[in-house]
């Protein structure tokens, strides 16, 4: 289900330092049109259909339409993506609409503990760091 | 960092690229769970050394878990690592590197706790025995202070995993720092030292979002970058060929830039041909394990307990016999009713649904129609979409699975991947261990001083995320003592800068040199496009090798035939034409994926007997054959000669059954 792109609500993000799909996109397939500054999705049939640009879009101008090939026409599965939750509306191709919010993370955005003071002591050991310090012990196999 | 980004316009390929050179002592090739593993750990045990991460695609959105999951899959908690050893063991017909997985099995919980205390919503069980989501579960716990997880069979858990790999990038940037670590850049070459025999000493590759070509020398260097995914026909030929299981940028470089430089392969010849909802390729294991729902055949029979498929399974035994149908043959299962002609594969969730709702409240029942929905929704969203464009309420009609066009991969239910070394423990057989300069190193290849985790590592399925992550972080710390023990290796590189530009950017000058050529700037008889080579590899391994043509049978013909295609197939490769910096991306991807698919057939081609029956027969040898073949197949392409050796190397049991 290729991503696409709505030409009215598409700005090119002029006021952000980076096209966000194109930053997102982990097949590189959104790109810019420089002269009309509108976003596009160059290779649809290598769309993963991961929703990474439609989650990350902030004028929400990218959806996604099912694949020609399996899906047919008039649904669609829209996100809003939160800091604590996404909300996601999906609507069926026969007008039943369903909506659910689930939690995405549990702590502040950038808040992860990546133990930055912590460093490692016994380098000839098979603990990793943060084992270490919880003075784990790695067991020994029963062997046959 | 990444760049800014640039338009269109401003990509196109030029003849000459800038190119930057760097110098590191340890090099992380890959962005998903294991090299974010890596990022997130070796800061810890090298604290003064130069490190650097490089990702073709941007972090916080790269690899396998891109989209999210909504599960773990592997969490041992109150299992043991002789339990995972056994249930790995069984699950891919016996013959794996136990001193691997053990190794594994008890680093993988730590992971996880991390997972959760970096911000990843787990479901809990609350005191009275009922499911609390991630953020409803925070009261009762972490799961490292001894919470109960949502348990969907004996080994996974229930995450609210959207935006998993978001977190994991997170604390991985941080850990690494921003400055070492090179988005948008796409290495495609490992390169050997020029002094010293069988010695890592490089990385080569380019950036897609400028001309400019990149040139990393290192003391060593972990290569983890996922699997193999369109290297098969897949079963959708349009734009749904996207749709893929497995991630759809998932080209099979970690094998191919190990395999070139002479790394040894073990069991390629196991590939994943999961079964999956049709088309959408949804999950299917919360269906199974938490709702509990069945498969039936197109006549409506729970086929999985017929005379029919006890038979089947009697016939592989001690695996098909076993308490877990190993996943092979569950779809083996599966294709004997196909080909019986008693297909379509139901999923009978409306059966699961009312079974599961007669007993529960409307609220509970409210809360079960969403897990189904966030089942899909956290990791495969398409497939939440075809069943609204098929008007389908899971309670209301059934929905088909299929097994998928073949994957190859390391991590899930499949254990394709380099020979590494164990870790260097007395109950770990010597066989088991590679050696440089008399020291063991886990986790390395049979090259010097390179590195895999995750996809890469062979023989040693089932870590899935968590266990990627933790492989990884083994990885970061061994190449810490590595770098420690090495510290006077100054790696020199075999070419000049000169000479590996003109390897790299080889498509883009064939592009410039003949484009004028013709009117249509695709069709021009001195060059190739990346998306032509990927048909042309698509139909042949589909039609010859065991792809779904064929419901995944080959024989020794259809493989000699396959074998001449693809030689054909790496000779055309000198033509490959590049306009753009995304089509070089293609061209190399391309590259990548002949490749690893040759080593997938030559395993099979090898491999005289039929191990995984589900995931591909060889009708010449139809059974399984324990007398000659258990064991595990390894091989060798030797960079100087350019030659390929298969050998065997004995499989060693170490755990009890």
């Amino acid at each position: 289900m290729p991503s696409f792109v709505i030409a009215e609500k598409c700005d090119g993000c002029k006021g952000g330092d980076k096209t966000a799909c194109m930053y997102i996109c982990p097949n590189d397939l959104m790109v810019l049109e420089p002269n009309e500054m509108k976003a596009y999705n160059q290779e649809p049939d290598q769309c993963w259909e991961c929703f990474s640009c439609v989650k990350i879009c902030p004028t929400q101008a990218i959806e996604v339409r099912g694949y020609a090939d399996f899906v047919p026409l008039g649904s669609s599965v829209i996100p809003m993506l939160g800091t604590e939750d996404i909300m996601w509306t999906c609507k069926f191709r026969n007008g039943v609409i369903k909506r659910f919010k689930f939690p995405i993370r549990t702590t502040p955005e950038g808040a992860a503990n990546a133990y930055l003071d912590l460093v490692g002591k016994d380098l000839d050991s098979e603990v990793l760091s943060t084992e270490e310090a919880d003075g784990y012990q790695l067991p020994t196999p029963e062997t046959v | 960092m990444a760049l800014p980004n640039k338009a269109l316009g401003e990509l196109k390929a030029v003849k000459d690229p800038e190119v930057e050179e760097r110098e590191v002592d340890i090099l992380i090739v890959g962005g998903g769970m294991a090299a974010c593993g890596a990022a997130f750990e070796v800061k810890k045990w090298a604290p003064d050394k130069k490190v650097l991460m490089v990702d073709k695609a941007a972090l916080e959105r790269s690899g396998a878990v891109a989209m999210g999951l909504s599960a773990i899959n592997t969490y041992l908690q109150d299992n043991t690592p002789e339990d995972y050893v056994r249930m790995v063991r069984n699950d891919l017909m016996g013959i794996v590197r136990e001193d691997l997985i053990y190794d594994l099995g008890y680093h993988i919980d730590d992971s996880v706790h991390l997972f959760e205390e970096w911000g990843l919503p787990i479901w809990k069980m609350s005191d009275d025995g009922k499911k609390l989501d991630g953020k409803k579960g925070l009261k009762v716990g972490t799961l490292k202070s001894g919470a109960k997880p949502v348990r969907t069979g004996k080994w996974q858990i229930m995450i609210n995993g959207e935006s998993y790999k978001r977190i994991v990038a997170e604390a991985a940037k941080l850990a690494i720092g921003d400055e070492n670590v090179l988005e948008r850049v796409f290495i495609v070459k490992l390169l050997l030292d020029a002094n010293e025999e069988n010695r890592v000493a490089g990385a080569v590759g380019f950036s897609v979002r400028e001309n400019k070509v990149f040139i990393i020398k290192c003391n060593t260097c972990l290569i983890a970058c996922g699997g193999a995914v369109n290297i098969y026909q897949p079963r959708s030929v349009g734009e749904g060929k996207g749709r893929c299981w497995y991630p759809v940028w998932n080209a099979g470089s970690t094998y191919t830039m190990g395999m070139e430089i002479g790394a040894e392969l073990s069991m390629m010849e196991n590939r994943f041909t999961p079964s999956r909802y049709k088309d959408g390729y949804g999950p299917v294991g919360a269906w199974f394990l938490l709702f509990k729902a069945k498969t039936l055949n197109g006549l409506g029979e729970g086929y999985v307990g017929s005379d029919v498929a006890k038979a089947e399974l009697e016939k592989y035994a001690p695996y098909g016999t076993a308490a877990i149908t190993p996943t092979c043959l569950r779809n083996h299962l599966m294709l004997v009713e196909m080909k019986e002609g008693r297909g379509p594969i139901m999923m009978d969730t409306i059966t699961a649904l009312k079974e599961l709702g007669g007993s529960v409240s409307k609220k509970e029942l409210k809360a079960l129609e969403s897990e189904a929905w966030e089942n899909f929704l956290d990791m495969t969203c398409g497939q939440a979409n075809l069943w609204c464009g098929t008007n389908t309420e899971p309670e209301k009609k059934n929905s088909e699975i299929m097994p998928t066009e073949p994957y190859l991969l390391g991590s899930h239910s499949g254990c394709c991947g380099f020979w590494t070394s164990g870790p260097d423990f007395d109950w770990v057989p010597e066989a088991y261990k590679i050696r440089y300069k008399d020291k063991v190193y886990n986790r390395m290849t049979t090259v010097n001083g390179l590195f895999t985790a995750g996809d890469g590592v062979g023989c040693s399925g089932h870590k899935f995320s968590s266990g990627s992550h933790a492989e990884g972080r083994i990885c970061a710390k061994t190449m810490a003592r590595f770098v420690r023990d090495n510290a006077d290796f100054t790696p020199t590189l075999k070419e000049t800068a000169q000479e590996l530009v003109d390897i790299i950017y080889k498509p883009v000058r064939t592009f410039l040199e003949h484009c004028d050529y013709t009117t249509a700037i695709d069709i021009n008889p001195n060059y190739l496009k990346p998306d032509g080579m990927t048909y042309r590899l698509m139909k042949a391994t589909h039609e010859y090798g065991a792809g779904t043509a064929t419901f995944y049978t080959t024989n020794n013909t259809s493989l000699e035939m396959v074998m001449e295609k693809l030689e054909m197939m790496r000779e055309d490769c000198e033509k490959l034409a590049a306009g753009d910096v995304h089509e070089l991306m293609r061209c190399w991807e391309i590259w990548h994926r002949i490749w690893t698919v040759e080593s997938h057939l030559r395993h099979i081609q090898f491999r005289k007997e039929t191990r995984y029956p589900g995931f591909y027969y060889q009708t010449d040898y139809p059974s399984q054959d324990d007398e000659n073949w258990f064991c595990f197949t390894n091989s060798k392409f030797d960079p100087k000669a350019g030659t390929w050796e298969m050998f065997k190397k004995d499989y060693i049991k170490i755990i009890p059954d």
